[in-house]
């Protein structure tokens, strides 16, 4: 399903490397000088205290804020900062800490919307609703079908997205992005106010997309259990700043995460 | 007392019964008006899903788009081609507005979009007085192939005069109306139009183009404006005060709600029917001539019981 064609890096390379990337609003600072990268096939975890600059990280990344300092290269190419569309266009999908759906529309065009880059005739054929404009649509109406069978969100296909509970929301979210065939996919607290059963539910599926689609992913999460179980490396800020860095193990033995988590004066 | 509660409450539906022609010919050219609010509200609501705001420059843009095609033909261009002519400029104005308004403005509150919109009407009420003149012109009605005789109907034994334009009128109101709700909802640019209406950061994640969606809804509600001009410029002449036919389109949204498509077909046709039943009927009581501020009236009662509109979202927030 996830074919990923352009993608010339290779499993265990580096896909995005961000670098020295600073940003800040005002006199705020909210991320300082931060460098790490995100290899292909890996699941990465940024972990921090409130306000430590991880939704400022996902936001540089994915091109809704630019930074003052530093590069972003993403598969190869290297810029000042990103744009919202060529980070689409390039294969960078995300999930948003509240879930940022389309809430008139159903579970299904929600998840057409995530084929919207794919989609490629024109205006004048999509007037008419007919030939090509037809034969593609029912195309990529076939692959978010597929979609929606791997999420297991069969029965809520024509729901508008409004009235779903909150945990199935963020699975359709997951869904849009995952229909956009990411070669990175952002998930920002997929599972923030989740009871255990759908916390266990969004793992597994965190875990086939990377295992079965070959996903990179990047996943800002407050639950050290999940963090812990999920990611093979781990990315700790505090306060705008890198504090550390490696495999989960190492990260939680470390003396300034600790200090960082359990708010020692620095 | 007894005289005026009668003149409200009793008199008018005798009238009514007593006269079924009266009767059919008032609601016809309710209907008519009706279709054409309709297409105005439409272009109102196009504009303010996809950005929020409430496009003070519509009235305008109907005045624009038939100044162009009447300057045009004088200018000694074929009727046809000035009206695909037309087009273009209709397409040309959205493409410029979404650069030289809408995108530096990006991200500000509506309120500060609503006073762009403000401006862009004055700008184009200039523009239109500097490049055609003030005065009203008389709208190129048959050189388009748009009928102008009528056709006499002989039913419960009166007359009922149905003149052929509003015939027209009101098939090619219905045409555009029916098309567009078809457009917006069915289609790839439709989803995304209902995407960037939902959600603007959602949609540029998943690549939707906020710019491109903001000149196609300009430019369709471009089209609207000019076929609203085209029309209600042959009923009456094209001139700036077209614009303020435009505003009736106003109380049509309040009834209708601002987001719904569906409310603004159902809206325009609820003014186009009061506005003409009063008049007729209700008129005479004050002296007539309530068809300019009747609608607005309604819409202010109506506001007591359904702010949202009739087919709006209803807004829900908890404390």
């Amino acid at each position: 399903m996830m074919t990923g064609t352009e993608a010339s890096v290779a499993p265990g390379e580096q896909l995005l490397n961000v670098e020295d990337v600073s940003l800040s609003f005002g006199g705020v600072k909210a991320i300082r000088g931060v460098s790490f990268n995100v290899k292909k096939g890996e699941i990465r975890a940024i972990i921090g205290p409130n306000g430590a600059g991880k939704t400022s990280m996902l936001n540089v990344i994915n091109g809704f804020y630019h930074p003052q300092e530093g590069t972003i290269t993403f598969k190869g190419k290297s810029r000042h900062d990103m744009r919202p569309h060529i980070a689409a266009s390039q294969g960078i999908a995300r999930t948003f800490q509240n879930v940022a759906l389309f809430k008139g529309m159903s579970t299904l065009d929600n998840i057409m919307t995530g084929r919207t880059l794919k989609m490629k005739t024109s205006l004048f054929w999509h007037l008419w609703r007919w030939g090509p404009a037809e034969t593609e649509e029912l195309a990529h109406r076939d692959h978010v079908e597929r979609v929606i069978d791997f999420l297991e969100i069969q029965s809520i296909r024509k729901t508008p997205v409004g009235r779903l509970p909150y945990g199935l929301q963020k699975r359709v979210e997951l869904g849009r992005a995952l229909a956009m065939e990411p070669d990175l996919l952002l998930l920002d607290e997929p599972m923030a106010g989740m009871n255990l059963e759908e916390k266990e539910d969004m793992s597994r599926f965190v875990l086939d997309v990377n295992s079965q689609f070959g996903t990179t992913i990047a996943l800002i999460e407050h639950d050290m259990g999940v963090v812990m179980d999920l990611s093979d490396r781990v990315l700790v800020l505090d306060y705008g700043q890198k504090i550390a860095d490696g495999t989960p193990d190492e990260v939680k033995n470390d003396q300034d995460v600790i200090d960082a988590y359990l708010g020692v004066a620095h | 007392m007894g005289g005026i509660l009668y003149g409200v409450f009793v008199d008018p539906f005798i009238q009514m019964g007593s006269a079924p022609d009266l009767l059919l010919q008032v609601l016809w050219e309710g209907f008519v008006s009706g279709t054409l609010y309709a297409l105005i509200a439409l272009g109102f609501v196009l504009i303010f899903k996809a950005s929020g705001v409430f496009n003070f420059a519509q009235g305008i843009m109907v005045v624009f788009g038939a100044l162009s095609l009447v300057g045009l033909f004088a200018i000694g261009v074929p009727a046809f081609l000035a009206l695909f002519l037309c087009l273009i400029i209709m397409g040309v104005l959205a493409f410029t507005v979404e650069r030289a308004v809408l995108r530096p403005l990006v991200n500000q509150e509506p309120i500060i979009l609503f006073m762009a919109t403000i401006g862009l009407n004055y700008f184009l009420i200039g523009l239109g007085e500097l490049v055609f003149g003030g005065e009203p012109k008389t709208m190129i009605t048959s050189e388009l192939g748009l009928p102008t005789g009528s056709w006499d109907f002989d039913v419960f034994g009166g007359l009922v005069i149905i003149q052929q334009l509003d015939v027209a009128a009101a098939v090619i109101a219905c045409i555009l109306v029916g098309g567009l709700a078809v457009f917006f909802n069915k289609t790839r640019i439709g989803r995304a139009l209902r995407a960037v209406a939902d959600d603007h950061q959602a949609a540029l994640s998943v690549g939707i183009s906020l710019n491109q969606i903001w000149v196609i809804v300009w430019f369709a509600s471009g089209i609207v404006a000019l076929a609203t001009g085209i029309m209600w410029g042959a009923k009456s002449d094209v001139s700036f005060a077209l614009s303020i036919v435009a505003l009736k389109a106003l109380p049509v949204l309040i009834l209708g709600g601002f987001t719904s498509i569906p409310g603004a077909i159902v809206g325009g046709l609820i003014i186009g029917f009061s506005e003409k039943l009063a008049e007729f009927y209700w008129g005479p009581l004050v002296g007539g001539s309530i068809e300019s501020w009747f609608p607005y009236f309604l819409a202010l009662i109506f506001l007591w019981f359904r702010p949202q509109g009739l087919f709006g979202e209803k807004l829900i927030e908890r404390v």
